[in-house]
């Protein structure tokens, strides 16, 4: 049998018309730990050499092997690279959610799958495609061990042929993918190229999906954003770094070892860092605050678990004013949660993390070139103010592709913050640790090692003076917090300002953050394009809020603050900032499946609370 | 310190909490101090120390702070031999609260309300032993002699110390009834040597017997001589260390003196394999790369 296509009713003929040209979403069903991550990296990578713009996007089990994974890959010639919630051309390997897979899909949407499935009784409303590949692996790979990983890369010539994704760009792919195993890259291109030719000889294209070479990426990078992190960290002129593995950070710190081995060790092959496994979140926290006290840029990554055991330690940072920055890579709380699931959920206990009143600084990322460029941003806060900043990531930035123009170096010098050397000292004769001279809020410090008889003071995390001295007097603790609260003040003036995006007389705002950038971007094209409402749309990039966010707010009747989170609590912080009678302006539009925000869900319930 | 000639400046104190962790507020106040968190000293310790490598770390601790709320972070610095001196001040009581026993109270040992101890000790000395702490000892806040001689050659290692130092709390566990009392404590005391120290800038005058004592060159060239007091104890010998702690808790005697000493296991920051200077104060040219750097990571994303 060489194929079972089945023509679709109803969406078939309108679609037998059209041509859908760099518009789709691919989806790969697999199990996880079948070596497909390969496969959908180098189909990923010859659409994005054609010169169209794409995402990719992998969701995942909570599980080492044997569990369904999903990769959907996004090609869209507009560049919208958030998460489109139809799928438009499903690859079905896993014979145990094929079914679901196939009855989730739209009508009109493409089904290839592995012929003993037999999806195509299912449905008459899709198109469909079966491939034998055990045939076809037979026939290129002789020993039947690597049979099951080179199986997934058979699909990858299929959809090629059947989409008309070049075969040079997938060669091109194959060989960066397995860049110096020859022996494995010829294996895998045999695969793909049977795949094709078997495409080309026994399958009648049906589907309006195309692909066609432009030229909207050149020059441009793929990266995940916790790698992206990782190289702004190296960069940023980071050097102790502690972490305990938590899903979805770890791989922050396991891409910096990388980076730092390759560009942070010496002539003399000595490290200019140090890089230690904790063995806890505890630990990794405290060694930070520890490093920073000592003077050394100091850093960790963790997620929602990891925040919730840092507190203490976060609030002692905050009292006795320690720098270090802290990479929350969102995963989806309350408790262990979806750990392989993305969310904004940690930024109102973010905010105020640990006992007694704390305020700490964020800074919200949306792209991988933001990663790498708050990273320099992060550690010059966090000396500038002596406390701990906070980097809002997620999953879905963090482990997944996101294509990027290449990062630009960094202009801002490495600012250590006020820090008092011994010829400083010499001057003054001696100092107050915590009192404000300058008006901002922010004291001087000097650090351990200092060869200065007046260098030493006390830190702690009880109640102090401006001379660091144990106090329990009501005025010094009055005193101290005000003063705390001034230095977060004139932070506001420091932090990220947000990125502003106007529309046309627009009365309606939009306030969102971190990847929700990515669905509000588009979301905006399709209320404008499918309901004429017209918005403006701020982006927010820090905690505390800047001018401008009150500005924003004040120019816009209603403001919808869309986040990825139950409890509207970016909304909350907003909130708790404005004027009272600014507060009834907001709305929240909340996402909560743990999956990326997608536009048309935005769009929806936007349109509808518009009564559209 | 003062006898080792350590410049003060060098020295960072660190505490965690309880009574044994405000000790860094009373001495040596040329020297940075951190009172930190809970049990958390330990990390805040590390972290110090990767940044500065030339810091000398004295940390102070109590046995609700180390064997209770702290004993993660106790467990794996003594696992890393990080160059520190690690101090029990050990009362086995928590006296900011008033007397409630810890950890490392004795089995049948009674409070001040009568109420007696029903479960076992944790035996901080064995443990650090077992977890590869290289200087080992346990000593007696009324043998001053002792103690300073024992604390002049922590100075002198450069691993990880733990130094138990049974401390009675004159308020809360100085009764009748207490392991831990002042008269308890010195009529139990089993001190293991009588040691003496010679650092590294002065000569050694009196020679002595092989027989009778153990001669350890510490990593700076000083010596530490412990005269036997029991046959055949060698304090290199982790094994026989662990066996005799087992012993002395069977007999009921406080066992002191140094246990176990390794100065050929490499530290923490050895194995680190960091530059000569601190990292906290590198330069911006050696902390960030040049762009010729971002450029070679960027092509291999393209």
């Amino acid at each position: 049998m060489a194929t079972t296509d089945v023509v679709p009713q109803g969406a078939g003929g309108q679609l037998g018309r059209k041509r859908i040209v760099n518009d789709m979403s691919i989806q790969v069903a697999t199990v996880n730990g079948s070596g497909s991550q390969s496969s959908n990296t180098v189909l990923l990578r010859a659409i994005f050499q054609m010169g169209v713009p794409i995402s990719g996007k992998n969701l995942f089990p909570s599980n080492i092997a044997g569990l369904p994974t999903w990769y959907t890959i996004r090609a869209n010639k507009d560049g919208y690279i958030g998460r489109k919630k139809e799928i438009d051309f499903l690859v079905a390997m896993n014979a145990e959610t094929a079914q679901d897979d196939v009855m989730s899909l739209a009508p009109g949407a493409s089904v290839l799958y592995d012929e003993p499935l037999a999806l195509d009784k299912l449905r008459n409303d899709l198109i469909f495609y079966s491939v034998p590949y055990d045939k076809i692996v037979a026939t290129v790979c002789p020993e039947a061990k690597l049979r099951k990983l080179v199986k997934n890369m058979v699909y990858v010539g299929v959809v090629a042929q059947l989409l008309e994704i070049e075969m040079g760009e997938v060669e091109k792919a194959i060989r960066k993918q397995f860049a110096k195993k020859v022996k494995a890259a010829n294996l895998n291109l045999a695969a793909a190229q049977a795949g094709f030719d078997y495409a080309k000889a026994s399958l009648q294209k049906r589907g309006a999906f195309y692909i066609e070479r432009m030229d909207k990426t050149a020059g441009k990078i793929i990266i995940d954003g916790n790698s992206a992190a990782a190289l702004g960290c190296m960069f940023a002129g980071c050097t102790v770094v502690t972490w305990y593995p938590i899903t979805p950070s770890s791989s922050v710190v396991e891409s910096l070892i990388d980076y730092m081995k390759k560009y942070r060790v010496e002539e003399d092959g000595k490290a200019s860092f140090a890089i230690v496994q904790a063995e806890d979140e505890l630990a990794a926290i405290g060694m930070v605050i520890g490093a920073g006290w000592a003077g050394a840029r100091s850093m960790t990554a963790t997620a929602g678990p990891g925040i919730s055991l840092m507190s203490e330690f976060a609030g002692l940072a905050y009292y006795a004013e320690i720098p270090g920055v802290i990479w929350d890579i969102q995963r989806v709380g309350p408790s262990t949660g979806l750990p392989t699931r993305t969310s904004q959920g940690d930024i109102l206990s973010t905010a105020f993390l640990s006992h007694g009143d704390t305020k700490q600084i964020m800074l919200i990322p949306s792209s991988a070139a933001e990663c790498f460029s708050m990273a320099s941003e992060a550690f010059n806060l966090a000396e500038q103010f002596q406390t701990l900043v906070f980097v809002m990531s997620d999953l879905d930035l963090g482990m997944n592709n996101w294509m990027s123009d290449p990062f630009e170096y960094p202009t801002i010098p490495i600012k250590r913050g006020k820090v008092l050397d011994r010829e400083d000292l010499d001057k003054l004769g001696g100092f107050a640790r915590y009192k404000d001279l300058d008006g901002d809020g922010v004291g001087y410090r000097t650090l351990p090692g200092t060869e200065h008889p007046a260098a030493a003071y006390f830190t702690r995390g009880s109640g102090h003076n401006d001379k660091s001295n144990y106090s329990e007097r009501p005025d010094d603790y009055e005193n101290n917090m005000e003063r705390l609260n001034r230095k977060f003040e004139t932070a506001r003036s420091f932090v990220p300002r947000p990125e502003i995006f106007k529309g046309t007389n627009a009365r309606i705002g939009i306030i969102a953050y971190g990847t929700s950038h990515w669905g509000i971007t588009e979301s905006r094209d399709q209320l404008r394009n499918e309901y004429a409402i017209e918005t403006d749309y701020l982006r927010l990039r820090a905690y505390p809020f800047t001018r401008e966010v009150h500005e924003f707010i004040e120019q816009h009747d209603r403001i919808y603050v869309v986040e990825q989170n139950r409890d509207a609590q970016m909304l909350s912080l907003l909130k708790l900032d404005l004027k009272p009678e600014l507060t009834t302006r907001l709305r929240s539009i909340s996402h909560l499946d743990g999956l990326p925000l997608d536009a048309r869900s935005v769009t929806d319930e936007l349109s509808t609370m518009e009564g559209k | 310190m003062y006898d080792m000639g350590v410049q003060p400046e060098r020295v960072a104190k660190l505490s965690g909490i309880g009574c044994s962790s405000k000790s860094p507020a009373y001495f040596m106040n040329r020297s940075h101090s951190f009172n930190s968190v809970h049990g958390r000293m330990p990390s805040v310790a590390t972290g110090a120390m990767l940044a500065n490598r030339n810091l000398i770390a004295l940390g102070v601790s109590g046995d609700g702070d180390t064997a209770s709320i702290g004993i993660g972070q106790f467990v794996h610095l003594m696992r890393r031999n990080l160059p520190m001196i690690y101090i029990i001040e050990d009362n086995g009581v928590y006296g900011l609260t008033k007397g409630q026993f810890s950890a490392t109270a004795d089995l049948g040992s009674k409070l001040k309300s009568g109420v007696i101890n029903d479960l076992p000790p944790i035996d901080t000395c064995g443990l650090a032993i077992e977890l590869g702490a290289t200087f080992v000892g346990r000593s007696f806040s009324g043998d001053k002699r002792q103690l300073s001689t024992m604390l002049k050659a922590a100075i002198a290692h450069q691993g990880t110390v733990m130094l138990d130092v049974v401390s009675p709390c004159v308020t809360f566990n100085d009764h009748e009834g207490s392991t831990k009392s002042y008269k308890y404590v010195k009529d139990h005391d089993e001190a293991l040597q009588e040691m003496s120290f010679v650092p590294h800038f002065e000569e050694i005058d009196v020679e002595y017997d092989p027989g009778t004592t153990v001669s350890v060159t510490m990593h700076d060239g000083s010596h530490l001589q412990l005269r036997k007091l029991e046959e055949d104890y060698d304090p290199t010998d982790r094994i026989a260390a662990m066996t005799r702690l087992s012993e002395a808790h069977d007999k009921g005697e406080v066992l002191t003196g140094i246990f176990y000493v390794n100065t050929k296991a490499p530290s923490f920051l050895d194995m680190l394999n960091m530059v000569d200077q601190p990292l906290a104060t590198l330069p911006e040219s050696q902390t960030r790369p040049g762009r010729e750097a971002l450029e070679a990571a960027m092509e291999e994303l393209r």
